[in-house]
């Protein structure tokens, strides 16, 4: 066994890498560039070293400071991660010429799955189920259409070197598919250097469904089973599950099968995992096979209980798989939810900056049900824009998959951040959706049920009561506790009144507070003439400054956040965030006298969509601008935002010039 | 005895009607609620005691005798905030336009009086037209009566003021007296003179608003303290202000329970001074991470944001902190950040409320315009503040302290109790590159030789064990312990005892 792994990594892999290995005794070394000196995967190693620049093209890119780290601490391995050097080709081969084994595919691995034809072809050979198509060069628009026809439509025209949607276009018939090929073309040369596409069927509501499978250095293959990832925001995985609830274990047995065969056919020795586009009718096709650890491998390991890091060390080590196929089951459901650092009121632009707060729910597993969340940061740390957004990965394994997502829900409501944005809301939004609990999704799922992008809805129904009753409770611990204070006066104690009017926008609940701090109280909602409707008994050892309330409400046990704000509280459950205030009854009708005031109409007004340097202005007083128009260009870390005009309109007059340091939604330019 | 109750209450509902239902309805439509509105949202429920509710004026000119409110447009009395005696004066617009007659003046002085006496704080609303010119000269006197009670209760008891409509003339200088002044956007307003008068004699145009609204006064001209959206909001902040405020100079700050513990740690801290020396950080973070429960109430919160001042909590117990703001011209020190943490820093003084200064200030802001605008006097009234305040003085320096600043942002050398540093700080004249450029100037032109030299200066200096050596810093500490080293500081400070020379009064550079 090794005696000292290198993790080519950083973020929340390296640490996950760091915590198995340390698991089994081995030493760990974490490399790192010059932001990310103090990051949580650095402090975690047993030694660190130092790898250059922040950009991952000048440190964790660099094969030969990899393994001059390596080097320097007698690591006598490399486990890459995922991303950065986990598959490039060349890594392995320059570890093995220094003497150092790579926790990861040999090389012909890596190259026979890189490319995409390449990879169909060898999935053909080995009897794998490939989407419908032509994978060979095409030369004309007509040969397409020929092509097309033999498939049928609808199909998709693909650049054989792409990825991320770039490239690749949707024909539903012949005319359609002459256009699509010469787009197709033009743009995987701009985008990639290489012309070449190739046609395929396309699939209607596919469902992206993956088989995780793990070898060894004795021509062993097994699988564990499947993940559903189809939850995707512009081909980025958002939220992952194993198993899926589409398949039958017929289905998976038979996709497992074709996975193992074509880890086989390619020499597969490690954990891998083979991407399959699955239609609603349980047809599935191969996709790709990632050849390295996944984000998602955490759902794999905890519905079988089975540690794929640990097996990726061991296989490397030459040890002989010590799982067969038949010891791999399914014990109950598991969810992951990506956190990513974007706002996902501000059409998920990245958010960069310090984690003033971070405080994820606690983890463990109790009553058969466990809370996981793997991380590469801490509170006070720096999301810097130099790499990958993600900041956890947030994991419930439960008995059932209700249950596993009534745990993730309830684990998303205690995860706590301020200082940057995140999806968290977004997130929590998803596990109430009943599409998502029904289990009937695609991957077109995210543009399909938020075609605008997510906002944030009112609470309704039971959230709202849960809302109402908490605020209620929080309002009544602050008025138990200012009765306390000192240099009161002598012979008047002081009351507040039991009933109180929770008001949240518009909503007005009535509610009777009645029970002594400490113990339970019991929060009725009334209407109008003071009959009682609806009554719960609260608990909770909150106390002002906590940042979650967690209690039960009438049983149930919840997770709601607090965030102060003047005579009030902001309260966020279920992926909805509201203001509350708490007044007494004659205070609500005072308040009821207060004018409304109109929130100025920004529509008129070019708003720094983040705090920034104003670089140029590219208009003057008096310009006509069209929608589309170049207006301002905006530097935030570094980066050059280009500002926009939404649409036509007058430049009325320009607060900021060049040079200017804005806050969020400070103006920049006024249109009349 | 019936009918006697029966004309007693109904003398009562004829006064608390005070202008009558039509200006009532009328203060609403403006935006605003009524005086005794007002000191039902203030109080404790059921608390309000009114004083003098029968009171008219005697005044016989200009047809005045015909025209009689009971109440005479002021409420005043007495209640509680979360049981803690507070008086109250209230200007009633539904009454003469609370305009100031003699009867009304005596209603406030009476007030003034009982407070003071009964060492309990006075807070006034105002909302009134100013003097009531058919009384003349009576007015006058009557302002300058509750102008000599203002003075004489300054530094007893707080005094605090919130405006809620207009206040202008003869009416703005009893809050101006005040502890603090706080507004309410769009319906208040406060001038001297109006714009009419101002259009007169300057032929500036000017609406009330831009004269002296709220906006005006909490980010220009500094005069208010804070201000709020409207009258509801103003009024449950001033009952949490309140909760911060000791009663009077020898009552001792008010205690809150809370389970917030002292052995807190916030590990974050640690990490919140940025790599980059020039890069900012919000200094506010470091004083929700630092306070009971996160709670801060920030004073002048729109005006010199380069220093942060306000009332917070250390285990229930009250005090004040002025802080350099990185994030603001990083935190230099200017006339106005000044005489803003100043006044603040008096104020704590007079009230026995201890004072934790953080620090992290590159110097005083150079310029002719700060030159010709008095830095120097202005300057001198913070450092005049921190050296004569006798409170307990708790002092953290968490990066740069150059210069003159570092004296006077409540240094050991002016009488800091327990002066911390973070292993962050960097006590200095000035910064190493400033430094360097004046001790080599004859290598100025070599940018190597230089940049050695700079780099020499800052493994000098850019340090805290400098100053530590010397015994200007007591200890240096690590970030995350700041709030358990501030609890003990302060609860071994709990019975600090230090006199100044026995004076009439001090001359502070005003």
């Amino acid at each position: 066994m090794f005696k000292k792994i290198l993790i080519a990594n950083r973020g929340e892999i390296a640490c996950r890498v760091i915590k198995t290995a340390r698991k089994m005794g081995i030493k760990t070394v974490a490399v790192y560039s010059d932001v990310d000196r103090d990051a949580l995967h650095v402090e975690m190693a047993d030694e660190a070293v130092h790898i250059g620049p922040a950009p991952a093209s000048e440190s964790y890119l660099v094969e030969e400071k990899i393994i001059d780290a390596c080097k320097k601490t007698g690591a006598d391995a490399v486990h890459p991660g995922y991303g950065f050097l986990s598959e490039r080709e060349s890594f392995p081969t320059l570890l093995e010429k220094a003497g150092i084994t790579f926790i990861g595919p040999t090389p012909r691995a890596i190259a026979a799955m890189g490319d995409k034809i390449e990879s169909k072809k060898a999935a053909a050979q080995a009897k794998v189920t490939t989407v419908p198509g032509f994978l060979g060069e095409i030369g004309s628009p007509k040969e397409a259409v020929k092509i097309a026809g033999k498939v049928g439509y609808p199909v998709m025209i693909k650049a054989s070197a792409g990825g991320g949607g770039k490239g690749m276009r949707i024909a539903w018939n012949d005319a359609e598919c002459e256009e699509g090929f010469a787009l197709a073309k033009s743009e995987a040369k701009s985008s990639f250097g290489d012309d070449r596409v190739f046609i395929e069927k396309f699939i209607e509501n596919p469902r992206h469904i993956e088989i995780q499978v793990l070898g060894d250095k004795h021509g062993n293959v097994i699988h564990l089973c499947e993940r559903e990832c189809s939850i995707q925001r512009r081909n980025q995985k958002v939220i992952e599950e194993a198993p899926s609830p589409l398949l039958d274990e017929k289905t998976r047995q038979a996709m497992g099968q074709q996975a193992i065969a074509l880890s086989k056919a390619v020499g597969y020795d490690t954990a891998g995992t083979v991407e399959f586009v699955v239609s609603q009718d349980k047809t599935f096709y191969f996709l790709e096979m990632n050849t390295r650890l996944q984000v998602e491998h955490p759902v794999t390991e905890l519905i079988t209980g089975i540690d794929l890091v640990e097996h990726m060390i061991r296989s490397a080590a030459g040890e002989k798989l010590s799982i067969k196929q038949e010891d791999v089951k399914i014990n109950g459901w598991s969810v992951e939810s990506r956190i990513y650092a974007e706002d996902p009121y501000r059409s998920f632009l990245p958010s960069i900056g310090r984690l003033v707060r971070y405080r994820p729910p606690q983890e463990g597993t109790t009553d058969g049900l466990t809370v996981r969340n793997d991380t590469g940061v801490y509170e006070g740390g720096e999301i810097s824009m130099f790499y990958d957004p993600m900041i956890a990965k947030l994991v419930t394994h439960a008995p059932t998959r209700q249950k596993a997502i009534e745990l993730q829900a309830d684990a998303l409501d205690a995860f706590y951040i301020d200082g940057i944005g995140h999806n968290i809301p977004f997130l929590s939004a998803i596990m109430q959706h009943p599409r998502w609990q029904s289990g009937a999704i695609s991957t077109g799922f995210i543009k399909e049920e938020y075609p605008d992008g997510f906002v944030s809805i009112p609470p309704q129904g039971e959230a709202l009561k849960v809302i109402v009753a908490v605020a209620a409770l929080i309002d009544h611990t602050n008025n138990a506790r200012r009765r306390e204070i000192s240099h009161q006066m002598d012979g008047q104690p002081v009351t507040f009144a039991e009933t109180r009017i929770v008001c949240i926008d518009d909503i007005q609940q009535r509610v009777v507070v009645e029970g002594a701090l400490g113990s339970p109280v019991t929060i009725s909602f009334s209407d109008k003439d003071g009959s009682v409707t609806e009554s719960f008994e609260l608990k909770s050892k909150w106390w002002p400054g906590d940042f979650v309330w967690n209690g039960t409400v009438g049983g149930k046990s919840v997770n709601v956040q607090v965030r102060p704000i003047l005579n009030g509280f902001n309260l966020s459950y279920r992926g909805v965030s509201v203001d509350t205030r708490v007044f007494t009854q004659r205070e609500a009708e005072l308040a009821a006298l207060m004018p409304v005031k109109v929130a100025a109409d920004m529509s008129k007004f070019l708003l720094c969509p983040m705090p920034g340097l104003v670089k140029s202005i590219h208009v003057e007083v008096g310009d006509k601008v069209q929608a589309g128009d170049t207006l301002a260009i905006v530097e935030a870390m570094k980066m050059e935002n280009l500002l926009r005009a939404e649409r036509d309109g007058i430049v009325k007059e320009i607060p900021a010039k060049a040079g200017d340091s804005l806050a969020v939604d400070e103006v920049i330019i006024a249109f009349e | 005895m019936k009918d006697i109750i029966e004309e007693l209450e109904r003398r009562r509902a004829e006064a608390r009607l005070g202008g009558g239902i039509k200006r009532i309805e009328a203060q609403h439509k403006r935006g605003k609620l009524t005086a005794r509105e007002r000191i039902e949202l203030l109080l404790d429920d059921d608390s309000f005691e009114e004083f003098d509710m029968y009171v008219e004026h005697r005044c016989v000119e200009f047809g005045m005798q015909d025209k009689k409110i009971p109440g005479d447009g002021v409420v005043t009395g007495w209640g509680t905030i979360n049981g803690r005696v507070t008086y109250v004066i209230a200007k009633d617009f539904t009454v003469f336009g609370g305009s100031l007659s003699q009867a009304h003046a005596a209603k406030m002085t009476k007030i003034q009086d009982m407070a003071l006496k009964n060492r309990a704080p006075v807070i006034g609303i105002f909302d009134a037209g100013g003097a009531r010119i058919q009384e003349g000269v009576d007015a006058l006197g009557g302002y300058g009566e509750v102008f000599t009670r203002n003075v004489m209760a300054s530094g007893v008891i707080p005094q605090i003021s919130v405006i809620m409509g207009p206040c202008a003339g003869g009416d703005v200088y009893s809050p101006a007296m005040t502890d603090f002044i706080f507004m309410v956007r769009d319906t208040s307003y406060m001038f001297v003179t109006g714009p009419d008068v101002v259009k007169t004699v300057t032929n500036e145009t000017v609406t009330a608003e831009e004269l002296g609204g709220a906006i005006v006064h909490t980010s220009k001209s500094s005069i208010a303290d804070n201000s709020y959206e409207n009258d509801v909001e103003a009024l449950l902040q001033m009952r949490r202000l309140m909760d911060f405020l000791p009663s009077s100079n020898l009552s001792g700050v008010p205690e809150l329970p809370t389970l917030d513990s002292a052995d807190r740690v916030e590990k974050s801290l640690d990490t919140i001074i940025p790599d980059n020396p020039n890069k900012p950080y919000d200094i506010k973070e470091l004083i929700t991470k630092v306070a009971d429960e996160g709670d801060f109430f920030e004073i002048q919160e729109a005006f010199a944001k380069n220093i942060v001042i306000g009332f917070a909590r250390m285990e229930g117990r009250t005090i004040g902190i002025v802080a350099n703001q990185p994030m603001v011209l990083a935190g230099v020190l200017d006339s106005d950040a000044s005489r803003k943490a100043a006044r603040f820093v008096r104020y704590c003084d007079c009230f026995d409320i201890p004072i934790v200064t953080f620090v992290d200030v590159p110097g005083f802001l150079p310029g002719t315009k700060q030159e010709y605008g008095g830095l120097i006097k202005h300057g001198a009234k913070l450092l005049f503040a921190f050296t004569e305040a006798t409170v307990p003085k708790i002092t953290v320096i968490t990066r740069k302290a150059y210069g003159g600043a570092y004296d006077v942002m409540s240094s050991k050398h002016i009488r800091g109790d327990v002066n911390y540093a973070w292993p962050t700080a960097e006590i200095a004249v000035m910064g190493a590159k400033g430094a360097a450029e004046i001790l080599y100037r004859s290598e100025l032109d070599d940018q190597e030789k230089l940049d050695a030299r700079i780099k020499d200066y800052e493994s000098r200096f850019a340090n805290p064990f400098v100053a530590a050596e010397r015994g200007y810093i007591d200890e240096v500490i690590l970030p995350r312990n700041t709030r358990v080293r501030i609890c003990r500081a302060l609860n071994m400070l709990r019975n600090k005892t230090l006199e100044n020379p026995w004076k009439k009064h001090d001359n502070i550079p005003l």
